[in-house]
């Protein structure tokens, strides 16, 4: 250990009731920003999870121009094909294929419009979070063609219960008329209301047999490994599209293209947060930014004496410097070890907010929240903390270097 | 005296005093600052909810809400409409409407909608509606077939004015009842969502179309002025509820129309609170701090004060005088700068609209007109005052717990 980290330690303590005040700022301030940090990519992490799992998966492949305008035609022509090339590909997960479709749906007492979406049940169950979403009745089996899965918002609109009959009427492939009649086998509740209203589940032979769909689907539906294989995935899918795309104009696309306004809600979430934790490491640096000015100004004549002894200037900044840095480190680590343990205690847990339900749960969101710890959220905020305060330790320091040993020791 | 005192000792070391001021301003000029955004966004986003054709207070047959179709409609119009008059403020508007699920299809697209049947002449002074049109003209008392979508349905539809829409839904008697309709004018609106789910007729060919005589499915109310705390609306209510003494009617206000709205505003003035308070926290220390040093600096001096007969509670009062002009002088700063930077922002807003697709997701406006709470203001000042004097107790204590000899022996 240097001389001078030495003297910097001891320096420290010489004081030991401000250097606790100063280092319980940075501590506190370190531990709000991981805390804080922690819990909005927790809160993104569930909601991309939670949209990926209930509706779109990680990754798509679809027809040209089918995610803008839905058209029943684009349709992906030979789903077992894209299925062979999928199962060759590293990192994805599961894959399943589903076919859309726009109906009127019809009970004995109601009508309304909704999107009928033809699953494959044993595939799907692996993809999508559906089958656990059933609250009712049961989910579909693998032969399953005419029976249906309902939101529970929609059934109790239709005025259905499971067993009861409805009658879908839409339009086919070719332009035909598309009508069947299917029995009610399960009711999910997502929680997500535009979700529960709006979406029916049939098998998916069943569906393409309706629609005149002959083999082929809307969508390829996959998941990845983890979130964060999604771009290596999508990547893998790339490099190697042109040999199975054949003559059909294909596309394959990450969550964050189908569901553009889930990402651009997260950035603006997180853009918002870093100015407010900007804000408040601003004051934090203010409430230290004293304590090392005061540090030094009251030693003045300490310092004449060191010059008059013959430590240059330098060396005294360099000091200073060092008491700043022991300070800040020591404040910072103590906030990243209090902030995790916060974190992790609360990642058990979860944060329970009253009220906040019903708004949470549109974002697919469950009632509890959940901060999630991770190299980044521990360590990002700390390191914003400590570059503002070895910035705002510099500026005292510098006074040293005006210093003339004769007027310093004068002073008292 | 302990005034003039405690103002000359705090300009001692103006530096000192200079920097712990920057904190004290800068943190509340963050409170202010967020707050006023908070604030203008939550008015905007109840504006805009209300003039999405929810309005003030709404009157809809007992089972409407959970159910809307055509069966729970509302007769006796002429009886709402009296205690209407009878009981609201002059300057308050209503307007009737016909509200019914269906589905429109062209020859390429089919998708279910909102199809709401209005009076246009009354409509366009409640709701959006009226002054949101981008192309073509607006509604007519006496069109026959004539109807109006949003920009988002139009281009999804891939149709333009003057094209025929065909709409579908049940009627009274329980028979899929279509019409005809053809476009003439498109309307804009705040999200995507509203533009692809309403479509207006005039309402006597939604009533004609549904055969629903002269019932109606909903009467919406707007009142002069919109009271973001909703007591007005409340109070509103209550006065038509007693008017209309009919249990198969309905009254609710927004708040009860929009539970969501509600929640979000309630979950919205929690995190402020608990963020203003974070900020003090953060502040707090370099009080804490400043005002130590500065009476540790001063030992001698109070050491001195005491053996010339001052009590320890005067000198208790003398530091904390110190500390409230140093709160009172940050405060009054960051509010005055957090005003001047809304003052700037206020008059543009902020345009938000480069993140269209994430104002939707969160459903709050692409334009962000700040707006300052007298509330906020007063919590904010009080939080910082109340608290900062409460912290400086501490070095205080410390002041008035000298001992004159030891102290003085201090060099």
């Amino acid at each position: 250990m240097s001389i001078e980290l030495k003297m910097a330690w001891r320096n420290i303590w010489r004081n030991p009731r401000r250097t606790l005040l100063t280092i319980a700022a940075i501590a506190f301030a370190g531990m709000i920003l991981v805390f804080m940090l922690s819990f909005q990519l927790g809160c993104y992490e569930t909601m991309i999870n939670t949209c990926v799992k209930i509706s779109t998966g990680h990754l798509q492949i679809q027809a040209q121009g089918y995610l803008k305008d839905k058209k029943m035609r684009l349709v992906i022509k030979d789903p077992d094909r894209i299925a062979q090339f999928l199962d060759t590909v590293k990192g994805i997960d599961h894959y399943t294929f589903r076919a859309n479709g726009f109906c009127l749906v019809s009970s004995d007492k109601r009508t309304y419009g909704v999107v009928v979406t033809g699953i494959d049940p044993m595939k799907e169950a692996r993809v999508s979070s559906i089958k656990s979403l059933v609250r009712k009745g049961s989910y579909l089996k693998a032969d399953d063609e005419y029976t249906a899965l309902i939101g529970e918002l929609l059934s109790n609109n239709l005025k259905v219960n499971i067993n009861d009959e409805i009658t879908i009427l839409g339009q086919g492939r070719d332009g035909s008329i598309a009508a069947a009649v299917l029995t009610i086998k399960g009711i999910f509740n997502s929680g997500i209301d535009e979700f529960d209203r709006n979406v029916i589940m049939m098998g998916l032979k069943g569906f393409q047999e309706i629609f005149s769909m002959g083999t082929s689907v809307h969508e390829a539906v996959i998941t990845a490994d983890s979130l964060g294989d999604v771009s290596r995935v999508k990547q893998n899918i790339q490099n190697n599209f042109s040999a199975i795309k054949g003559d059909e104009a294909l596309a394959g696309l990450d969550w964050m293209e189908i569901m553009p306004g889930l990402l651009q809600g997260i950035q603006m979430d997180l853009v918002s947060g870093i100015i407010m934790y900007i804000i408040l490491v601003i004051v934090v640096a203010f409430s230290i930014f004293n304590t090392f000015l005061m540090a030094i100004l009251e030693r003045t004549r300490e310092f004449g004496v060191m010059m008059a002894i013959g430590t240059s200037p330098s060396r005294i900044t360099k000091l200073v410097m060092f008491e700043s840095i022991c300070m800040t480190i020591v404040g910072i680590i103590l906030g990243i070890i209090i902030g995790s343990l916060v974190t992790i205690y609360f990642q058990k847990y979860g944060i329970f907010i009253a009220g906040t339900e019903d708004i949470l749960k549109q974002y697919g969101i469950p009632d509890r929240l959940y901060p999630k710890l991770s190299l980044i959220s521990a360590t990002a905020g700390p390191l914003v903390v400590f570059l503002i305060t070895f910035v705002s330790s510099f500026f005292p320091a510098l006074k040293i270097r005006k210093l003339k040993p004769v007027e310093a020791m004068a002073n008292v | 005296m302990y005034i003039i005192l405690a103002w000359r000792n705090i300009w001692r070391n103006p530096r000192r005093t200079i920097v712990i001021l920057m904190a004290v301003i800068i943190g509340v000029w963050s409170m202010i600052f967020l707050g006023a955004l908070m604030r203008g966004m939550e008015t905007q986003m109840v504006k805009n909810s209300i003039s999405t054709l929810t309005g003030s207070i709404q009157i809809h047959n007992q089972n409407y809400r959970n159910d809307p179709v055509v069966e729970n409609s509302m007769d006796n119009i002429d009886k709402l409409d009296k205690a209407l008059s009878k009981t609201q403020d002059p300057g308050t508007l209503w307007a009737k409407r016909v509200r019914v699920n269906a589905i429109a299809s062209n020859a390429r697209h089919a998708t279910g909608v909102t199809l709401v049947g209005i009076e246009p002449e009354k409509e366009v002074k409640i709701s959006f509606i009226g002054n949101t049109m981008i192309s073509g003209r607006f509604l007519l008392p006496g069109d026959k077939n004539k109807i109006i979508v949003g920009k988002a349905f139009l281009k999804k539809f891939n149709t333009k004015i003057g094209n025929k829409l065909i709409l579908m839904s049940q009627d009274t008697q329980k028979e899929i009842a279509s019409k005809a309709f053809r476009i003439v004018g498109i309307f804009s609106a705040e999200s995507e969502a509203v533009e692809k789910q309403f479509v207006f007729v005039p309402i006597s060919q939604a009533a004609k179309m549904l055969k629903m005589g002269d019932s109606i499915s909903e009467i919406s109310i707007i009142l002069p002025r919109l009271d973001i705390t909703g007591k007005k609306e409340t109070q509103a209510a209550k006065k038509l509820i007693t008017a209309i003494g009919d249990d198969t009617f309905v009254v609710e206000t927004w708040q009860q129309l929009l539970p969501m709205i509600k929640a979000y505003l309630e979950m919205s003035e929690f995190f402020l609170y608990i963020w203003y308070f974070v900020v003090f926290v953060a502040m707090g220390f370099g009080i804490v701090n400043t005002t130590l040093m500065a009476i540790f600096e001063r030992m001698r001096e109070f050491g001195l004060m005491k053996a010339l007969g001052m009590r320890p509670f005067q000198i208790i009062k003398g530091v904390v005088t110190e500390t409230f002009f140093l709160l009172v002088l940050g405060i009054l700063t960051g509010i005055i700068l957090g005003f001047l930077s809304v003052v700037a922002i206020a008059k543009n807003g902020i345009d938000l609209s480069a993140l269209a697709a994430g104002t939707q997701m969160w459903g709050i406006p692409r334009i962000l007109y700040p707006e300052i709470w007298a509330r906020d203001v007063v919590v904010a000042g009080l939080v910082v005052l109340l608290l900062g004097i409460l912290v400086s107790l501490y070095p205080a204590f410390k002041a008035a717990g000298v001992t004159p000899t030891t102290a003085m022996r201090k060099n």
